[in-house]
């Protein structure tokens, strides 16, 4: 009888040449290849018209010409100071949360503190586009100031996660005083110079507006997914109502009804700003949907998981805190993800409505004579700044969600 | 009967030496419905007393999960009263709190709580229901864990272990509020065979300790080594009730006899 080998062996090997590749997912069999180079064909066609266009006929002064007004439009120019330093809060903050999210607790001796090679290259590129950019000296300077502003708060929270053991505590809180200081920046007032609402424009209202409904809609959507799920009658009604019925308006009838009915609704002197009115609107429709997404993620919840808690002696609201909602909510970060992401681009809306933020400062923009005709550039620089601002947030939930290990535990 | 201590558990034999002792659960003619129409429970009584083991078997569907779920209130009965440690179990949730901190359980699917560390699963307990200090409560923690003989997982999350080693911290867990009766589901139900004998042997040295136990089991010799009292349900009713020994050898109920030659 043949004495075979117990020993484990290592697997036959795999190329990774990249002929073999391009060979194994391109070029495998004659209709794969036709497809190949169809696609490859037309992309390169594409491409080429494409960025023809870009180089040569566009005529992208109008990006360069309008550069502040794209980013707080009639925003009093002797107080930019103050919307550079909202920028560098936001980004401070933002910072510190990209390092707590990056550094995960859980593997030992993975407590790097650094950034990784990818990291540093990708920054370096970006630093380098930022000074080829056209636009004035200190400005560049200011955005180059910023983006260090972004690296040293993720090393600062990074530097946290080891040293502190309630990081996410200090760095919820840091985004509260730092949205109160923004909204003190932005409106004026105790020491600055008052800026009406609206003066309030352009990128810097659409952040604005996205990180206040996004902060606000999100407990709310929680207490209506909970109250759903109620056994007081009362409550389970209201909150189903709620529910379905913003589940069921279109965005921008409810932000129209925000924005011409509540004036005719409420009593004559009460009188809410605009900019209250169209945040009032997004956080009660995101939250409708919250609500479902987060009952998605509740439901999930395998219902041993809620003996055991209860056979500990946990009662309801301790058992939702500790137990529950901590699973349900991780179970549902993409299905979340989604509907903030879709409110970041709602903001848009708000240009039918009146309010002049990003897409709507576009528009006045494109009615200037001396621009007329420019919708191509100006909307693709539109679109990539939504695309920058979207996928940094996307970007943000693949963190968190490597970060709590979701899939994995 | 013969005075003196069991060979083989090291208990008191005698069943007239336990009721001199104190009662910890008390149900009488429990009765339960589901959906207001299948009888489920249909009347059992029985009576567990301070340092017993109680091991109630019989075919499947015959309400003793359920009758055992009715002692923490994880399932409601309509008719009938359980008295467990002198509390009353009604539907006051004072009540029914004060009984949860009384009564440890242990499931067939461990339910761990995948989200936390083998650590926090064990301490959440003591520091959210009995208030005490994060450093009181990871103390507790820790001595259990290395009764049980998994100290050195306590920083691993649930899904790093194995189902023998989860069903041990989950023991730990339920120990952590220094429960006076332990009620045990199936603990065994959906282990390997392998790692079956690691958790019986836990339990073995739980009830030596002397802790109050009713474990629903298929496990025969766990229930000849250890039990004080074995019972057998089926259909809703409570057949019989008698010392291993008898239970085994000696069964006066038919139904007893049709059950045991099943598993036997």
């Amino acid at each position: 009888m043949t004495n075979q080998s117990v020993l484990p062996e290592s697997p036959p090997s795999v190329t990774t040449d990249v002929v073999a590749w391009v060979k194994k997912n391109l070029f495998d069999g004659w209709f794969n290849s036709l497809l190949t180079v169809g696609i490859g064909f037309a992309l390169i066609k594409f491409l080429l018209s494409f960025g023809e266009w870009v180089t040569t006929k566009a005529r992208w002064d109008v990006i360069p010409a309008n550069l502040p007004l794209f980013m707080v439009g009639r925003f009093p120019a002797s107080q930019y100071w103050r919307a550079w330093l909202i920028a560098a809060l936001l980004v401070s903050v933002g910072g510190l949360t990209w390092g707590m999210l990056t550094l995960s607790k859980e593997v030992e001796g993975n407590h790097q503190i650094g950034f990784s090679r990818n990291t540093l290259i990708g920054i370096g590129i970006l630093a380098f586009a930022i000074v080829l950019l056209p636009l004035p000296t200190p400005n560049k300077a200011m955005i180059l100031g910023i983006l260090s502003l972004a690296l040293g708060g993720c090393f600062l929270g990074r530097l946290g996660v080891r040293k502190i053991p309630i990081i996410g505590g200090v760095v919820a809180g840091a985004w509260v005083v730092s949205l109160i200081l923004v909204l003190w920046l932005l409106a004026g007032g105790f020491g600055l110079e008052t800026v009406g609402t609206d003066l309030w424009n352009g990128l810097l209202l659409t952040i604005f507006m996205a990180l206040i409904s996004i902060g606000l809609s999100f407990p709310l959507g929680m207490i209506f997914a909970l109250g759903r799920q109620s056994s007081l009658p009362i409550v389970k009604f209201f909150s189903v109502t709620y529910i379905e019925f913003f589940r069921g308006l279109p965005l921008v009838g409810i932000l129209f009804a925000a924005q011409v009915m509540l004036p005719l609704i409420l009593p004559g002197d009460w009188r809410i700003d605009r900019v209250v009115r169209a945040i009032a609107g997004l956080t009660i429709f995101t939250s409708a949907y919250l609500a479902e997404a987060i009952r998605g993620g509740l439901q999930s919840i395998p219902k041993g998981q809620i003996e055991a808690a209860s056979a500990l002696g946990l009662n309801t609201p301790l058992s939702l805190y500790l137990i529950v909602m901590p699973q349900a909510l991780r179970a549902v970060i993409p299905a979340m993800m989604n509907l903030f992401l879709s409110l970041f681009k709602d903001t848009s809306l708000l240009a039918v409505v009146g309010l002049v933020e990003l897409t709507g400062i576009s528009r006045n923009i494109l009615a200037n004579p001396n621009f007329l005709g420019r919708f191509a550039e100006v909307y693709l620089f539109v679109a990539t700044i939504y695309l920058i601002c979207c996928s940094a947030m996307s970007q943000a939930s693949k963190q968190l969600e490597a970060n709590l290990g979701v899939g994995k535990r | 009967m013969t005075q003196g201590l069991n060979e083989t558990n090291g208990k008191a034999n005698n069943y007239a030496d336990l009721q001199t002792k104190k009662e910890v659960i008390v149900a009488t003619d429990v009765q339960k419905w589901y959906d207001n129409k299948f009888h489920v429970l249909r009347g059992v009584s029985m009576t567990v007393y301070e340092g017993e083991v109680v091991v109630i078997m019989g075919p499947s569907g015959s309400g003793k999960s359920t009758f055992i779920r009715t002692f923490n209130a994880l399932e409601a009965y309509q008719k009938g009263s359980i008295n467990i440690d002198g509390i009353e179990l009604s539907h006051d949730l004072k009540n029914i709190e004060a009984i949860r901190r009384e009564v440890g359980m242990v499931f067939q699917q461990f339910n761990l709580f995948p989200h936390l560390t083998i650590l926090e699963n064990v301490t959440l307990s003591p520091i959210w229901v009995r208030r005490y200090p994060k450093k009181k409560a990871e103390e507790i923690a820790m001595q259990l864990l290395e009764r049980v003989g998994i100290a050195e997982q306590a920083r691993k999350y649930p899904g790093q272990l194995s189902g023998g080693q989860q069903q041990r911290v989950a023991i730990a867990r339920a120990l952590a509020m220094q429960p006076k009766v332990m009620l045990f589901d199936e603990p065994t139900s959906a282990l390997d065979p392998e790692m079956v004998r690691e958790v019986l042997d836990t339990m073995k040295t739980l009830a030596q300790e002397g802790m109050t136990m009713v474990v629903v089991t298929h496990e025969v010799g766990f229930a000849r080594e250890v039990a004080d009292r074995i019972v057998l349900m089926d259909e809703g009713l409570l057949i019989e009730e008698a010392d291993p020994v008898e239970f085994f050898n000696n069964p006066k109920e038919e139904r007893t006899r049709k059950f045991l030659s099943q598993i036997l």
